[in-house]
């Protein structure tokens, strides 16, 4: 592997972020499975590098899901996101942040779909009107969450209380990053990095401290791709790719994985369990997996953000023999207690995969 | 644990686990098989082809691929009529290839 | 006074063209922006079909341009039309009066880091076609171990046939150059496995089809049509490389020591202030567009303006050869016939 070329690549595809003054929509699914990580992003943005990010109570789904799930066609999309920018543009932003990667594709391809076919823009701000009497400004700015986090990587360095690092032997904590595919696969020029060796989340691990692993299936997709997973009878080729995934990344012995995207973490995070119970066999040391994390989770660990405020109880890989590595303290005992203290109940363990 | 689904093997054709053996000493006797460009004329030509899928051009592929069980397989619908013969523009003698397939491969 | 006729490239266009005007009585004048003369074939190590020594052809060449005013590492700065003639500056200082322009000025290979996919420049085991020539004439690349590689690729079709890539032509020479580089490999290391991943397999010239025949039978190079999609590296620095191999219809996958890139051949970009300056039209390829591409492929159509070789498309050696010799005799019939 050679750096330099990489950074060749990298230095072709950076993209204008602004600073500051931000419209935050978040995810369908994300406060579901992993219900720590938008928090820890406004956390971080607004409270521990005061940034000005708003959101809306009046936000809705962007419609993605039920777009690739070809459950309803590209002009009701457009027309919920026009909905959404008309959010933004009467709170008086003009960028516009998406916490979901499907989103921020659905975004992208609308906005650049109304590049090509004006006409077509005109016909969604016609419907809007009809539908709710709503006008709006297309945003300025469009960014993935991750590449806010991305472009603060550096601040959140600075006032880290643990690095990706091994305690024990000093050595950089081996990460495996996945983008998800929404990211970049379909307008590289839009992503951090672009869309063959992206940058968005290397760019946090080496700031942080860790090692970024390129394994051979590493721009292979998660699995979930929607109609796989939704669809019962397709949940083998779902996980069938995420199998391929762990068999290629196995012989590097990761401590982690990095993701940016609502779906791949989860599977990856699942699937583990899944793939225990069928083939008898678990990828992280000693009979455990390798736990999987969002970007924002793993700045909340950097920047010493208790675990379990962070949710990563509610992972299926357990996190402790990450937690140990970077020396991050945790009390047993808070695991499964929610707010307030209030007893969340305790899982079931699972046969094969070991958890805590 | 049954989900009700399951991890599927890759479909994927892997060349480094190709054992060409066999194929290599196939080689040896019939130098020609190398000759092949894949046109498909035997294939189209074959009157085994419509009623059994025999394919000499897929035999070859399969025999290339380290695929000697799905070639002896397809093999035994030939019926030796030698008109893959007649028309390879290569000048291939199937015919002649096929018998040494079938020697060398079920020997084995 | 002998006529000057200005050259645009000391290619082996250029100094054939030098060498038949040297002949039929004029002045030819090479302007070369390289150090050398020869251009890409003076970094070819040897010719197919017959594996001509490239050196040998672009000494010959050389040897017929001894009389010929010739500039190296010089550029056109820039062109005056003058009422029946081209005041030329160089970047050397100089300043020519011509009437007269032959465009030798070849093409550019193909940058394959643009194909990020392949991973030149990112994996170490990664190389082009003209690395490889450059391995046969000096021996050294870090990329090719000593005892050889267990097995290794070749690429057809980097940046050729590529709309992504802005080059939609056919580069012509690449398919025979990667038989002929295949066919290297294995009389230098005949246990390594040799793979040609192609689209289709254009062998058009003399002999090229039993060079190709002679790739399958004599040396066992091994041909598997697909494009390759996808090349990443694995944990001992091996390339895995993805292709579907379109005669199952299944995908396939194999792991090498060493893939070679077959860039193919685009515009010479070097070209397009000249060319500009001087309001020549640019055909829908991105080559200098002749006056007609089937009677007049040596002709611009400005006065006095003449093409030769791969400023007009992607050409082999003995095709350029042929279209510098039609393009000088194209020059003197322009002279012989008062300009017209």
């Amino acid at each position: 592997m050679i750096y330099q070329g990489k950074q060749k690549i990298w230095a072709d595809y950076q993209k204008e972020i602004p600073d500051d003054h931000w419209f935050y929509v978040r995810s369908c699914i994300r406060q579901n499975f992993f219900p720590g990580a938008e928090k820890m992003f406004l956390e971080i943005c607004r409270n521990v590098l005061h940034k000005d990010f708003y959101e809306t109570a009046s936000h809705t789904t962007c419609g993605g899901i039920a777009y690739h799930c070809d459950t309803i066609p590209q002009e009701t999309v457009m027309t919920i996101v026009a909905r959404q920018f008309a959010l933004m543009t009467e709170a008086g932003y003009e960028n516009y942040v998406a916490s979901c990667i499907t989103s921020f594709g659905n975004y992208i391809e609308i906005l650049e779909t109304w590049n090509e076919f004006p006409e077509l823009e005109a016909k969604i701000r016609e419907m809007l009107w009809k539908a709710c009497r709503r006008e709006f400004n297309k945003p300025k700015y469009l960014a993935h969450a991750s590449d806010l986090i991305y472009k603060y990587r550096n601040l959140i360095a600075e006032k880290a209380r643990y690095r990706l690092v091994n305690r024990h032997t000093g050595e950089p904590l081996k990460v495996v990053e996945h983008i998800g595919c929404h990211y970049s696969k379909m307008f590289p020029s839009k992503g951090v990095g672009g869309a063959e060796y992206p940058y968005v989340l290397c760019g946090m691990v080496e700031s942080w401290g860790g090692n970024v692993i390129d394994y051979p299936e590493r721009r292979h997709c998660c699995g979930y791709g929607f109609r796989q997973y939704h669809v019962r009878a397709n949940r083998g080729y779902s996980i069938s790719n995420t199998h391929k995934k762990f068999e290629s990344m196995e012989p590097y012995h990761p401590d982690m994985i990095i993701t940016n995207c609502p779906g791949c973490p989860y599977f990856m995070d699942r699937w583990q369990y899944a793939i225990a119970e069928m083939e008898g066999k678990t990828y992280g040391e000693n009979g455990f997996g390798i736990p999987v994390f969002t970007y924002e989770e793993v700045a909340g660990l950097v920047l010493g953000y208790d675990p379990w405020d962070l949710g990563l109880q509610l992972h299926q890989v357990a996190v402790e023999p990450l937690l140990d590595k970077m020396g991050i303290e945790y009390d047993p005992a808070r695991k499964y207690e929610g707010l307030n203290r209030k007893d969340i109940l305790r899982p079931e363990l699972p046969g094969v995969l070991r958890c805590c | 644990m049954d989900f009700g689904f399951k991890i599927s093997p890759s479909s994927a054709v892997n060349l480094d686990n190709a054992d060409l053996t066999l194929y290599n000493r196939l080689c040896e006797v019939e130098p020609d098989i190398t000759r092949c460009m894949a046109c498909g004329s035997c294939t189209a030509t074959c009157p085994a082809n419509r009623f059994s899928g025999m394919s000499m051009r897929k035999t070859i592929l399969d025999l290339q691929r380290g695929k000697g069980k799905e070639v002896v397989k397809m093999l035994s619908n030939c019926m030796l009529c030698g008109k893959c013969s007649m028309v390879c523009p290569r000048g291939i003698n199937t015919r002649h290839l096929i018998l040494s397939i079938c020697k060398l491969y079920k020997e084995e | 006074m002998k006529e000057n006729i200005l050259i645009i490239g000391g290619g082996i266009a250029g100094l054939e063209a030098a060498s038949q005007l040297l002949k039929l009585g004029y002045n030819p004048i090479i302007v070369e922006k390289s150090d050398h003369l020869g251009g890409h074939v003076a970094e070819w190590n040897r010719l197919f079909p017959d594996m001509t020594p490239a050196e040998d052809a672009v000494a010959r060449l050389v040897s017929g341009t001894t009389e010929a005013n010739i500039f190296l590492n010089t550029e056109i700065a820039f062109v005056n039309r003058l009422k029946d003639s081209y005041n030329i500056m160089l970047t050397n200082g100089i300043s020519i009066i011509t009437r007269i322009l032959l465009f030798a000025t070849g093409f550019s290979l193909f940058d394959a880091s643009k194909k990020e996919e392949y991973g030149y420049g990112v994996y170490n085991q990664v190389m082009t076609n003209a690395d490889l020539e450059r391995w046969f004439n000096t021996g050294y690349d870090e990329r090719i171990p000593e005892e050889g590689p267990e097995a290794m690729g070749f690429v057809h079709c980097v940046g050729s046939r590529d709309e992504k890539a802005r080059n939609s032509q056919c580069s012509k020479v690449c398919c025979i150059t990667a038989v002929k580089q295949a066919i290297e490999m294995k009389q230098k290391f005949p246990q390594a496995m040799v793979y040609c991943f192609y689209m289709d397999l254009r062998m058009f010239g003399k002999k090229y089809e039993d060079f190709y025949i002679s790739a399958q039978r004599d040396y066992g190079v091994r041909f598997i049509r697909g494009r390759v999609s996808e090349v990443s590296e694995n944990i001992d620095g091996r390339l895995i490389v993805k292709a579907e191999d379109t005669l199952s219809g299944k995908p396939v996958k194999v792991t090498l020591d060493l893939l070679v890139l077959m860039s193919g051949i685009v515009c010479n970009p070097g070209i397009c202030k000249t060319a500009g300056q001087l309001s020549l039209p640019i055909d829908s390829d991105g080559f200098l567009k002749s006056r007609d591409n089937i009677m007049d492929i040596t002709d611009s159509s400005k006065e006095g303006i003449f093409y030769a070789g791969a400023c007009t498309g992607p050409k082999t050696v003995p095709e350029t050869l042929a279209e510098a010799r039609s393009a000088a005799l194209g020059i003197h019939n322009y002279i012989l016939n008062g300009m017209k």
